[in-house]
C-alpha cells in the first residue's frame, strides 16, 4: 500500500494498486466535533476530483466530504452510515469512507504527505 | 465593536472552552469533552450554563407598576403571588413577539430575565411604555449561573442551603458567599434546576465550588439540543416579530383571565387568534432515518406544495437521533402526518410529532 497523502479539504488517501481509499482526517473530526449523520457516494457512480463525495454533520452543522482524486465508487463503508460516532472513534483507520477506482494516479502528485499536512492543519487552524 | 465577556471567561478559558460569538458575547460553545457527552451528563448529573449574557432586568415599583405591566405584558399580576414566576412575551400591536422572556415577582417590584441579543431593545421598550415613573436597572453587575440536572438541587443545597424548598417556576432571595443571591428553581433544559443570580466578582468562586461537588460546566452547543429536545423555543429561531404566541403554539402561556377582556400589548391579534386559529403554527418534527435537517430547511406534502419552514434541526443526543421543530400550515399540523423535507436537493420523509421529544422531569411541587 502506498504512502498515505493528504488534502486540504482534510482527507486522507491511500492506495493499492488502482483502488484508492478516501477518508477524513483525524484534525478534520476534531474541528466538526461529534459526527452524528454521515452520507456517502453511491457505488457505481463517477465522482471528479475535488467535486463533492459526501456529507458530515456534526451536532452543530453541516460539511461536505470531498474527494481528492477522480474515479469510479467501487465500495462504501456502510458502517459509518449506521453508526457516525465511529468517525470520531477511528477516523484514519476503520472509518474510511469510500473506495475508488482510478484511472490517473498522477493526480495524487499534488496532494501533500503527512509532515506537511500537519503544518498546513496546524496553520490553518491557529 | 469590541466583544464582550462575561464574568466567567477565565474559567471557561481554564477548562479548555471552544468559543463562539453569541449576541456580541464571546461565549463556550463546548468544552473538551463534546456536546454529546455535556448533554447527557446534565440530563444524568449536573450542568453548569453560564448565562451571564441575558438581560437581569429589576423594575422597581408598587402595585402601580402592576398595573402598568399588565397593560404591557398577557399575565394575570395582580394575582400573581411573590417569589412566583411566569414565561411570558413583549409584543407589538400585531402581537409579534420582541422577545420572550420569565418575569418574577419579588418584594422590590419585578426580575425579568430577558435574552442577550434582545435585551438592550428590551430596555428601551419598556422604558418608552412606563415612563420615568418607576426606577429601571438593566444590571450588568450581576452574572446568572444556570445548573440543571438530577443532581443539581443536592449540589446547590450544600452551597446555599434552602434551595430544595423551592417549587418550580418560584424564587427566593438567599444569604451566601457574603451577599444576597437571588435563586429560581426554573431552566431551559427540560430537567429540574436553577438559575441563580449573583455579583460578578463573586460568580466564578461559586461556579467553582459548584464544580468542587461534582457539577460540570457545559457550553452553548449542548444547551441548544437540550431546549429543543425538551420541546423550547429560542429566539430568533422559533419566535421573531413576524410570529404571534398563538402561531409558535405557546396559548398556555397566556393567563386565561386576561383573553376575555384584552388589554394588553397585541390583545386584540391574540384573542381574534385564539378564536379563528393561526394559519401557520409551530410543531415538532422527526425525520426518518438518521436525516438532519437544519433551520430554514423547507418543508413539502406529498404534491409537493411547501407547507412551511424548519426553525431548528439537530441531533438529538438522549432521544438518538435526528429532531426538529419548524411551521407548518394548521392542515399538516396534526401529529402523525407525513410531510417531506427538502435536504441537498432531495425530499426526505418525516412526521409531525408530539413535543417534548424528551419528558421533563421538573420537580412540581416540593411543599
Amino acid at each position: 500500500m502506498s504512502e498515505v497523502k493528504f488534502s486540504k479539504e482534510h482527507e486522507w488517501i491511500t492506495l493499492e494498486g488502482d483502488v484508492a481509499t478516501i477518508g477524513i482526517t483525524k484534525h478534520a473530526t476534531e474541528m466538526l466535533g461529534d459526527i452524528v449523520f454521515a452520507e456517502l457516494p453511491e457505488k457505481g457512480s463517477n465522482v471528479e476530483k475535488d467535486g463533492t463525495a459526501g456529507v458530515v454533520e456534526s451536532t452543530k452543522a453541516a460539511s461536505d466530504v470531498y474527494t481528492p482524486v477522480s474515479g469510479e465508487v467501487v465500495d462504501t463503508n456502510q458502517s459509518i452510515v449506521d453508526d457516525p460516532a465511529k468517525i470520531n472513534e477511528d477516523p484514519e483507520g476503520g472509518a474510511w469512507f469510500f473506495k475508488l477506482k482510478i484511472k490517473d494516479t498522477s493526480e495524487l502528485d499534488t496532494l501533500m504527505n503527512k509532515e506537511e499536512y500537519d503544518k498546513f492543519a496546524k496553520e490553518t487552524s491557529s | 465593536m469590541e466583544i464582550k465577556k462575561t464574568s466567567l471567561n477565565k474559567l471557561h478559558q481554564s477548562n479548555n472552552a471552544k468559543f463562539v460569538e453569541f449576541a456580541g458575547y464571546e461565549m463556550p460553545i463546548q468544552y473538551s469533552k463534546g456536546i454529546i457527552e455535556e448533554h447527557k451528563f446534565t440530563r444524568s448529573n449536573s450542568g453548569i450554563f453560564d448565562v451571564s449574557h441575558m438581560g437581569q432586568l429589576f423594575i422597581y415599583g408598587d402595585e402601580s407598576l402592576t398595573e402598568e405591566l399588565e397593560k404591557i405584558f398577557p399575565l394575570d399580576l395582580k394575582n400573581l403571588k411573590q417569589n412566583c414566576s411566569k414565561y411570558s412575551f413583549l409584543m407589538n400591536e400585531d402581537a409579534g413577539i420582541y422577545d420572550d422572556l420569565i418575569i418574577t415577582k419579588i418584594e422590590e417590584g419585578y426580575l425579568i430575565i430577558l435574552n442577550a441579543a434582545c435585551k438592550d431593545k428590551d430596555f428601551d421598550i419598556l422604558s418608552n411604555l412606563l415612563g420615568s415613573k418607576f426606577k429601571m436597572n438593566l444590571d450588568n453587575n450581576r452574572s446568572l449561573i444556570a445548573i440543571q440536572g438530577p443532581k443539581s438541587v443536592e449540589i446547590l443545597n450544600s452551597i446555599i442551603n434552602g434551595v430544595d424548598q423551592l417549587n418550580f417556576m418560584t424564587g427566593n432571595w438567599f444569604d451566601s458567599h457574603n451577599q444576597k443571591l437571588f435563586v429560581t428553581r426554573s431552566g431551559y433544559t427540560g430537567e429540574d434546576g436553577f438559575e441563580i443570580s449573583i455579583s460578578n466578582d463573586k460568580a466564578e468562586k461559586f461556579v467553582e465550588n459548584l464544580i468542587e461537588k461534582g457539577a460540570q460546566l457545559i457550553g452553548l452547543g449542548a444547551r441548544d439540543t437540550l431546549r429543543l429536545e425538551a420541546g423550547l423555543c429560542l429566539y430568533g429561531h422559533e419566535l421573531d416579530i413576524n410570529k404571534t404566541p398563538v402561531e409558535a403554539n405557546l396559548r398556555w402561556a397566556i393567563s386565561k383571565s386576561r383573553l376575555s377582556n384584552g388589554g394588553f400589548i397585541g390583545s386584540k391579534k391574540i384573542m381574534n387568534q385564539m378564536q379563528d386559529g393561526a394559519s401557520q403554527i409551530r410543531v415538532g418534527i422527526k425525520p426518518e432515518g438518521r436525516l438532519i435537517a437544519r433551520e430554514k430547511t423547507k418543508i413539502f406534502n406529498d404534491t409537493d406544495k411547501q407547507i412551511g419552514e424548519i426553525t431548528s434541526g439537530t441531533f438529538g443526543p438522549s432521544v438518538n437521533g435526528p429532531i426538529a421543530m419548524g411551521y407548518v400550515d394548521k392542515e399538516f399540523s396534526k401529529v402523525d402526518t407525513k410531510i417531506l423535507l427538502e435536504v441537498r436537493g432531495k425530499k426526505h420523509p418525516a412526521n409531525i410529532c408530539t413535543l417534548p421529544f424528551y419528558k421533563k422531569n421538573y420537580v412540581k411541587g416540593v411543599n
